[in-house]
């Protein structure tokens, strides 16, 4: 048969977690590490991350608009998606997508930028004109009272909301860990680390994200970089990117150790299917060499310059590297038989439902997203919005 | 009896309905079945398999299985003296036209080990089905609601047996389902009835009576990966150490 090497439960040739799969865990991550960062300034009171707070918000949302996509083109019957809300299986972790997804977007996310956008949004349903007018008028939900007093208590809302959204990060993007751990049927995903290693390498992914994401901004709008904000992000991106490196390598140490009937599987894939993926691209191009970058940074005196470039490539290695580590969990996990006698193929459609440009074109949809939600809600007050609140 | 042309076609459509619920196959056709009084699962004695795939073509063609995917198949191991985490397997389409001859004097093991649903008490795949579109009826058979399934495929990540796939058609989770709609009229499934050696024997575990109490008091059975505790109900007889 093609594409098989030695043998295969005869229904395990086909994969049926495609690249949408490995998308999936990727977007959800970023939404959680992009929230995180945001978290910083306002529960953590980090201030040099302040220039990133909103925009990291507006990209969690961004990227979380875009997240049940993937589940959504990958369903055989995806009119019947509705069902997992109304009649969930308690006994499934899959069944706790639908309320945790809503949960972190309407009770978390959705609030918590309304909360900080509100007096905003009341001064631009003031001073705009015509449509635009009537759509901040309805994003006011009818509160326009921006008083100091009224202002205060946003500010209390919004951080108890940001205190809530911690664990909810947490909470969504663990459980999608927790959708490949708990299942005692394949060896490559069964871990209880599988929660933690996808919620720490989320994080570094999300402010990756954000931090590419500002550089371009920033730049797009022609104004100075905030050294002081970069290199605080930089270097949280460094030490959460140690901590997931340090558990990847924790869980590949002790299933080498332990080396248990799964293991010369699991250890010949990685030789050979998985090599380019997990060896070259997720460990030596996207963790070490970024790793090695960001240390230098922490430890020697290099120019702004050369920092803001190191910044850039690390960031782009670490979303490539996490992107990397999806693709091995998912499709690795299906390319060797439960029987540990063989190994498949996944061959990637190109344009089918499930096939590459869908992928590309979900990749690339939250961007999208990001430009509408920064049209409409700026993270950088308009000098005529900052006036009028003076004059309040 | 006379029936007059009016009494006939009153009862035309009433008979309608009485064959449509015999053709269905479902418990609330079956009015004599209780569901109650059985809990099914599967003998299959390794000994007595001699590949010849008839019950492969005959769950095909009872169950409408699609071109290969496999409600059940048949493996042929052949492990070599004390090398019982290599044996080379083999299952070509399933086993379902047999097995290509062995070489005269080839050393090694060889036997034919039939596989299927396990029909597992403590089923991983009904756990994680995210709607209950999977679910273990009251007499212990493992079945899919194919109106209700989402085809996310989670259920078949979670088979450790590989015995699940997404209908290429119906987009939906497909597996064996014991041949239900035989079983509920009293009938043995199609795989069993096909079987020449009588290599596999429908079990039905809650009937004192059932043969199979006296063959598991006799013999050594073993389940499929019992370190995976899922209940198995698929008993195999003379099950080598080097069968995943």
């Amino acid at each position: 048969m093609s594409g098989v090497e030695g043998y295969m439960y005869p229904n395990e040739v086909t994969l049926y977690w495609s690249v949408l799969i490995v998308l999936y865990p990727y977007i959800t991550g970023l939404v959680a590490g992009a929230f995180i960062l945001a978290s910083l300034e306002r529960v953590f009171r980090v201030d040099a991350v302040k220039p990133t707070y909103r925009l990291a918000l507006l990209t969690a949302l961004a990227f979380l608009l875009d997240a049940p996509l993937p589940l959504q083109l990958h369903l055989g019957h995806p009119e019947r998606s509705y069902e997992m809300y109304f009649t969930p299986h308690a006994t499934s972790a899959m069944a706790m997508f639908g309320y945790v997804y809503l949960w972190y977007l309407m009770a978390v996310l959705v609030f918590e930028i309304w909360l900080d956008y509100r007096r905003d949004i009341v001064l631009m349903s003031q001073q705009r004109k015509g449509l635009m007018r009537v759509v901040y008028k309805m994003m006011t939900l009818g509160s326009n009272n921006i008083s100091e007093r009224s202002l205060h208590i946003d500010e209390k809302v919004g951080w108890i909301v940001t205190l809530i959204g911690i664990p909810s990060a947490f909470l969504l993007h663990g459980y999608v860990g927790f959708i490949f751990g708990s299942l005692k049927s394949n060896p490559w995903w069964s871990s209880p680390l599988m929660p933690v290693v996808f919620i720490f390498s989320a994080m570094a992914s999300g402010i990756a994200a954000v931090m590419l994401i500002y550089m371009a901004v920033t730049k797009l709008r022609k104004e100075k970089i905030d050294m002081r904000c970069v290199d605080a992000v930089a270097m949280y991106m460094f030490y959460i990117f140690i901590l997931d490196f340090s558990l990847e390598m924790l869980d590949l140490v002790h299933r080498i150790y332990e080396a248990d009937e799964s293991f010369r599987s699991l250890d010949f894939m990685v030789h050979t299917k998985l090599y380019f993926s997990q060896i070259v691209l997720q460990i030596l191009i996207g963790t070490l060499i970024p790793l090695i970058l960001l240390f230098l940074t922490q430890v020697a005196t290099i120019g702004e310059r050369a920092r803001k470039r190191i910044y850039v490539v690390c960031s782009s290695l670490i979303l490539i590297s996490v992107l990397a580590m999806r693709w091995n969990v998912v499709i690795g996990g299906q390319l060797f038989s439960k029987s540990f006698l063989g190994y498949t193929t996944y061959k990637m459609a190109l344009v089918t439902r499930e096939g590459l440009l869908v992928a590309i074109g979900l990749t690339i949809l939250p961007l999208f997203f990001l430009w509408v939600l920064l049209k409409l809600l700026p993270p950088w007050p308009k000098k005529e919005l900052q006036e009028s609140a003076a004059g309040d | 009896m006379n029936i007059s042309r009016r009494q006939f076609l009153i009862l035309l459509p009433a008979a309608a309905v009485a064959w449509e619920y015999v053709e269905a196959g479902t418990p609330e056709a079956s009015p004599n079945y209780q569901m109650s009084d059985h809990w099914w699962g599967m003998l299959i004695d390794i000994t007595k398999c001699i590949g010849c795939g008839n019950c492969v073509r005959a769950c095909q063609k009872e169950n409408d299985v699609p071109d290969g995917f496999f409600r059940t198949w048949v493996e042929r191991y052949d492990r070599m003296d004390y090398h019982l985490e290599s044996p080379v397997v083999i299952s070509p389409d399933g086993g379902k036209e047999g097995f290509p001859s062995v070489v005269e004097g080839a050393e090694g093991d060889y036997f034919f080990v039939p596989k299927m649903c396990n029909h597992c008490s403590d089923s991983p795949c009904t756990q994680v089905c995210p709607v209950g579109a999977t679910f273990i009826s009251p007499d212990g058979v493992v079945l899919v609601d194919q109106t209700y399934c989402l085809g996310c495929a989670y259920c078949v990540q979670a088979c450790p047996y590989g015995c699940r796939y997404i209908h290429p058609e119906k987009k939906v989770a497909d597996k064996c389902t014991l041949c239900y709609h035989r079983i509920t009229k009293g009938l043995t499934t199609a795989c069993c009835e096909a079987c020449p050696t009588g290599a596999r024997q429908l079990a039905d575990l809650k009937n004192p009576n059932d043969p199979i109490h006296a063959f598991l008091k006799t013999h050594t059975v073993q389940v499929l990966k019992p370190q995976m505790a899922t209940g198995a109900k698929a008993f195999y007889n003379g099950l080598d150490g080097s069968v995943r």
